[in-house]
């Protein structure tokens, strides 16, 4: 483009909307086996709030590695750090959380998630500091300090908060379910999926609105390139793994209330499936993460429901699928 | 004939720690006699060659992989499912083992062509994911592999307890099927460790490091990189089928603890890094002081856990608990990999030329 164009507009960018689609591809081509339209509604929401969840944990850790080329491996520690703040505020305001109060259940239901973000992101703040600022640059030490974080973190919350299962009750006006038609709707599966829905808007909002969001887009593109015009990169990418790490925690408690109860080994597990998320998204992409949460949720409550066996290794089979289709995830972030 | 490819100790103090430690698992069933001492020493023999193998793939190669002991559980479960299935005969064991080394070459060929081609990142992810998804599938898939349970089975007579090879005592020990046990897994582990040592210090072993070090440069001159890490990958992954072959056959037992185990992985890991990325002998120095670590130095955190409780201290008795055993060993990691990154092998051979 020569100088005398520069007063023109810029070339829109061509919003790729194929990959967006496939949770609803996924979803028509499930319905004929399911036959049934309760159990249909009854799956499909089941998996959305699962995927909500997911995306919620997994957002904070690719925007992390589009940012700054660093893949937190101890990403599962924050997620059960979450889930036990949780348990500090939930268990003794049980008498907020048991009232017949659906303010008082709410009050008490966001100053866990409030606490959770808060003391996620402090113990973010200190694991980026100590951890992974002396490994920058070098991806085989930084996989084996996360992970040595990782473990070190799980064990220290064996230490703290005991080996067994803490039960984690959800608050009494969340319990049940509506029934629409035939359907049955569980209410925390809905709030799971709005908090899911303020964090991805949250974020998009952010990342296009304001100055932060774009010098963090411009930064997982070109990070040199941000850093030649005069800004403080580094400073930015503390605030995005403290959001990242604070997000981790949100994800982990909206999980531990769905499972009803907390053990520090959820982390790991769920680690995995916050990998495979992120993978099939295009590591570093907000969008495709967003999308492949969905997809994998989805998918393994169809398969759940309809080949069981298979669910086992259904999100391997679908990043299998993901990635011959797409080699580098649904929305490849350009410049990886 | 050159055992050691060429590639010697090169120091006094670590040709030193390696003769101890190779000449007490040699002498091991007449050194200390117990089931104990030669349990710990079988299962250090089956750690060097796993370990030996995962340095192939992190410490030459620069690949992290989480599914070294997928492979592991490979072999493991090929060994119990032929002999639980065919009964106890050599021809079993054959079967067991090729079985296993196929299914393993062939799985490691997929994920490294699968997702060596992008970044080590991409390729630690995946294997994750995979090694978790094995892992749910060998526990659900329970007609195969007895779940949870796991699978005891029967071992060729030979190498049962009960055997006797002589009348008499040999050196004032009974040759039984255990002692014959620990030598097949001993020299097995001992040959395939030197011809790993072999395969890092030859030319493919070279354009390994060279990869490792900078790939552009090596793709530049002429190495087909996706080729070299792939088949990095089915060999480290064969090693590690053969190491689980032979825990098997010492365990006479294979179940998700023994074989699946993600703390098995986490083991391998810090083991590699403490004894020293990037050299064989550091598997050898790692494993030897890990596994006698593991099994002897709980005990000394079970006393400190219940003296600290005894003192009345608050929180110390949960940090010095035997379980939280890997709390200490995850800090020990994290500041081996910042301030000892080349390991045990590295720090000796550093003091031993200077």
């Amino acid at each position: 483009m020569s100088a005398i164009d520069a007063g023109a507009a810029l070339p829109r960018q061509r919003i790729d909307i194929l990959p967006a689609l496939t949770p609803l591809l996924v979803a028509a081509c499930a319905a004929p086996f399911i036959g049934s339209t309760s159990t249909f509604v009854t799956l499909t929401v089941a998996g959305l709030a699962m995927g909500m969840m997911i995306f919620t944990m997994a957002s904070g850790l690719t925007l992390v590695f589009g940012l700054m080329d660093v893949l937190n491996f101890g990403h599962g520690a924050f997620i059960s750090l979450g889930a036990y703040v949780a348990t500090l505020v939930l268990l003794p305001l049980a008498a907020w959380s048991q009232a017949d109060s659906f303010g008082l259940n709410l009050a008490v239901l966001g100053l866990a998630l409030l606490a959770a973000i808060i003391v996620c992101g402090a113990v973010g703040f200190v694991f980026e500091r100590v951890l992974i600022v002396p490994v920058y640059g070098q991806h085989l030490k930084q996989i084996l300090v996360t992970i040595g974080g990782a473990i070190v973190a799980e064990q220290l919350l064996y230490a703290l908060f005991g080996p067994q299962q803490i039960p984690l009750p959800l608050p009494a006006s969340f319990r049940g379910s509506f029934i629409i038609g035939d359907a049955a709707i569980e209410k925390y599966r809905l709030i799971a999926t709005a908090v899911g829905l303020v964090v991805f808007a949250a974020q998009m909002l952010i990342l296009n609105r304001t100055k932060i969001g774009l010098l963090i887009r411009a930064g997982v593109e070109n990070r040199e390139m941000v850093e030649a015009l005069g800004y403080r990169i580094d400073r930015l990418f503390v605030g995005v793994f403290m959001a990242g790490s604070g997000l981790a925690g949100l994800g982990g408690v909206l999980w531990a209330l769905y499972r009803e109860q907390v053990h520090a080994s959820m982390g790991g597990e769920l680690l995995v499936l916050v990998f495979i998320v992120i993978i099939i998204g295009g590591l570093g992409s907000v969008g495709g993460c967003f999308t492949g949460a969905i997809l994998v949720a989805l998918i393994a409550n169809y398969a759940g429901f309809l080949v069981p066996k298979l669910a086992l290794i259904s999100n391997i089979l679908l990043m299998v699928v993901v990635l011959l289709w797409r080699p580098r995830g649904l929305y490849p972030v350009s410049g990886r | 004939m050159m055992p050691l490819s060429g590639d010697p100790p090169r120091s006094c103090a670590l040709v030193l720690l390696l003769i101890v430690i190779v000449l007490a698992l040699v002498l091991a069933p007449l050194l200390f006699p117990g089931a104990k001492p030669l349990n710990v020493a079988a299962k250090i023999c089956v750690y060097v060659l796993l370990v030996a193998s995962y340095d192939l793939l992190l410490g030459y190669a620069g690949i992290v992989s989480f599914a070294h002991v997928m492979f592991f559980g490979i072999g493991a479960y090929g060994v119990a499912i032929a002999f639980y299935g065919l009964g106890p005969s050599w021809g079993a064991l054959a079967v067991g083992v090729a079985a296993a080394m196929l299914v393993s070459v062939v799985l490691a060929l997929a994920i490294g062509l699968f997702s060596l081609r992008v970044q080590t990142f991409f390729f630690a992810m995946v294997t994750l994911a995979v090694a978790y998804a094995f892992n749910v599938l060998a526990s659900q898939l329970s007609w195969l592999t007895g779940g949870e349970d796991g699978r005891s089975f029967q071992v060729p007579e030979v190498l049962r307890p009960g055997f006797r090879l002589f009348d008499f005592n040999v050196l004032g020990i009974a040759i039984s099927g255990r002692v014959l046990s620990y030598y097949l897994v001993f020299t097995v582990c001992a040959v395939l460790f030197l011809v790993l040592l072999r395969i890092v210090n030859s030319p493919f072993g070279r354009v390994l490091q060279a990869i490792r070090e900078n790939p552009f440069r090596a793709e530049a001159l002429g190495y087909r990189i996706v080729f070299h890490r792939t088949l990095a990958t089915c060999i480290s992954a064969a090693g590690a089928t053969v190491a689980g072959a032979l825990s098997a056959l010492w365990l006479h037992y294979t179940g998700p603890d023994t074989a699946l185990a993600f703390s098995i992985q986490i083991d391998v890991l810090v083991i590699v890094v403490i004894g020293g990325m990037g050299s064989m002998y550091g598997a050898i120095a790692g494993a030897a002081l890990f596994v006698l670590a593991q099994n002897y130095l709980q005990a000394l955190m079970g006393a400190l856990s219940s003296a600290a409780t005894e003192a009345g201290l608050p929180i110390l008795p949960g940090l010095f608990h035997p379980d939280r055993w890997l709390l200490w060993l995850g800090l020990m990691f994290i500041l081996a990999v910042y301030f000892v990154p080349t390991g045990i092998v590295g720090r000796l051979r550093g003091t031993g030329t200077r």
